[in-house]
């Protein structure tokens, strides 16, 4: 239960963030919104057995399943690289969108464009 | 053979890390790049005759026993998958070689692993791995998007990569939950699961929603249009082949072993299907420009190859993947030979594009019958694509469903035309850059030069404008190879029809499939 309250609230606000129009808040929402996913690959590995899952020391019907703990530390890894670009974006791209991306700019006439920015 | 399925995916790797030690040395990069992608089509076509009786190659990585290990998977679906691809990964190579997209050192090192990143989907049988994968070939992506950095690259690469996250999170919750409700993410252990829990099948649905953003299908579509059209030209050939397929490959896999094809969602599906049809061509029809048509037209194509899971049954299934071959190849020929008078004239707009056809004959021969094909005139593979379409959809009488087919025909039609209209007909539009032309070589006058009257020099440039002016033959071969391809297919079409039936084989009944990966 408290797993699904944390999840609930994380993505929550993860949502809330990626609303906004900066790209560093955006960033902070994809942040909440991976630890929620993590929270929720956490506990679908069942949130009731967390002793370490150590053969032969470990009674193998408390210890924690450790797939579950092998996604999510993929899972963060990922998220982590990403967000390192999406910062990265941020800091070069400018924070904001421009409004002239925002009016349909025509592919064709990308050049102009990067001019008038 | 089943030893060498992993090389799919390091190899591609293993010649990223070689591309990127050959640093400026773009020669070097390209034999690199271009070996690599002739292996695994060699790899693939081997691949292919050996699973064409409908045999699955499974290798358990690591030799961890079936259900444990992380399998890779390679059955008829996988093999076909991986070689078109191959073909695709070489002509968008050597287009981008002749753009000069590869003088960027990280140009084709980025494109390695992106096509290490998509052959890694289409083989591995596991639902974790497949969003690995799908993040190998998505990272570097987002980097060849927003490569050249002008600001509408900018603002493209931050929808594209905003939308890709929030999907690919969702993706991974997807895989979670399916964990969390059954216990495992192995294809061949999931196989039936849907059909037995109630959370094991809204797990695989919000998987299959994830798949279906990834594809563009229409409730989830709009991303589409406005991030590939921005990137360079040989990098939206490359995405649009590879990318949204990887969805497409996932919903057919993951329908098939784990809904077993489940007959209460049938409607739903025609449902989405059919709109995405009718929405993806009513939006490429209301653009402007060359790309934005094209890539509006593939939501409206992905909906034709997604149609057979709505009626799920072999002819549909089997139209489906062959259309889903042709389509990629259609398509990509599509955006190489649009690509290469987007490249010299330097804008997409129609309005200001024209007269293409008059200058590179060869050009628009490419377009046209890549433009027929899609479409779905004999003898091009589009014809046969439909045409089994159609005649499945019969079977199942899902009349709607065929009008439909036959009707977004004619819309397709009519955006190819505009294009064809807009690009390649007609006048020259670019009478300033034609005039600024002559003004540049009036200034250049050879006094000793008979031909340097007036008249004379007006004749002589315009024999000249032939060769020199025209374009280098490496920007139209790329798009005439993939076009004579569709030709080929479209004739012979026999063999891909043989192939495209077995897989849908081993779609509507896993069972071979799911005993080689468990291994039981």
């Amino acid at each position: 239960m408290s797993a699904a309250v944390l999840v609930a609230v994380l993505v929550a606000g993860g949502v809330y963030l990626l609303m906004q129009r900066g790209l560093v808040r955006v960033t902070f929402g994809f942040i909440l919104l991976g630890h929620a996913a993590n929270v929720l690959l956490l506990s679908a590995g069942g949130m009731s057995r967390r002793e370490p899952p150590l053969l032969g020391t470990t009674d193998p019907a408390v210890a924690a399943d450790p797939l579950p703990q092998a996604f999510a530390l993929t899972a963060i890894v990922i998220t982590f690289g990403i967000t390192v670009y999406l910062l990265a974006m941020a800091g070069n791209g400018g924070d904001d969108d421009a409004p002239d991306t925002d009016a349909e700019p025509s592919p064709g006439g990308s050049t102009e464009q990067g001019v008038r920015a | 053979m089943s030893d060498l399925v992993p090389f799919l995916l390091w190899l591609p790797l293993l010649g990223a890390a070689l591309t990127l030690a050959a640093g400026e040395r773009v020669r070097l990069q390209r034999v690199i790049s271009f070996t690599v992608s002739a292996l695994v089509l060699a790899y693939g076509i081997t691949m292919l005759t050996l699973t064409s009786d409908g045999s699955v190659v499974v290798e358990q990585v690591a030799g961890w026993p079936g259900g444990i290990a992380i399998p890779f998977a390679v059955d008829t679906l996988s093999a076909l998958m991986v070689t078109v691809a191959a073909v695709l990964v070489l002509t968008s190579t050597a287009f981008a070689v002749f753009t000069g997209d590869d003088e960027d050192r990280y140009f084709l090192p980025l494109v390695l692993v992106l096509s290490g990143g998509v052959y890694g989907a289409f083989v591995t049988a596991d639902l974790f791995n497949l969003f690995v994968m799908i993040e190998v070939a998505l990272i570097p992506s987002y980097v060849l998007i927003t490569r050249r950095g002008s600001a509408s690259e900018m603002g493209a690469g931050r929808i594209y990569l905003t939308v890709n996250l929030l999907v690919s999170t969702v993706l991974l919750a997807g895989v979670g939950l399916i964990y969390g409700t059954t216990g495992t993410v192995n294809l061949g252990e999931l196989a039936g699961a849907a059909t037995e829990s109630v959370g094991a099948a809204l797990a695989g649905g919000v998987v299959l929603l994830a798949l279906g953003a990834k594809a563009a299908l229409v409730p989830v579509h709009s991303w589409l249009p406005r991030t590939y059209p921005f990137a360079s030209v040989a990098t939206t050939a490359l995405l649009s082949g590879l990318l949204t397929k990887i969805g497409v490959y996932g919903i057919f896999r993951v329908y098939a072993v784990m809904f077993s094809g489940d007959e209460r969602l049938q409607t739903p599906w025609l449902v989405i299907l059919l709109i995405t049809m009718v929405v993806g061509a009513l939006g490429a029809l209301g653009e402007s420009a060359m790309r934005p048509i094209l890539v509006f037209g593939m939501s409206s194509q992905v909906g034709y190859i997604l149609l057979g899971i709505g009626f799920f049954g072999e002819l549909g299934l089997q139209a489906g993947i062959f259309y889903l071959v042709h389509h990629i190849i259609a398509k990509a020929a599509l955006f190489l030979a649009c690509g290469a008078v987007e490249h010299e004239a330097g804008t997409g707009e129609l309005s200001r594009l024209g007269g293409a056809a008059r200058r590179e004959p060869l050009l628009a021969l490419a377009f046209i019958a890549a433009a027929l094909s899609l479409v779905g005139i004999p003898p091009f593979s589009g014809f046969v694509a439909k045409f089994s379409l159609v005649r499945a959809a019969a079977i199942e009488g899902e009349w709607i469903a065929v009008t439909l087919v036959v009707a977004v025909s004619l819309l397709t039609l009519l955006t190819m035309l505009k294009i064809w209209n807009g690009a390649f007909w007609g006048e020259d539009p670019d009478e300033e850059s034609r005039a600024s032309q002559q003004g540049a070589s009036g200034t250049l006058p050879d006094q000793t030069d008979p031909m340097s009257s007036p008249l004379l020099r007006r004749a002589k440039v315009s024999i000249t404008e032939g060769p020199p002016g025209g374009m280098p033959r490496g920007l139209i071969l790329p798009g005439l190879t993939l076009a004579a391809l569709s030709l080929t297919i479209g004739l012979g079409a026999d063999v891909l029809l043989g192939l495209a039936g077995t897989a849908a084989q081993g779609l509507v009944d896993p069972t071979a499939y799911v005993s080689a990966v468990t291994g039981r």
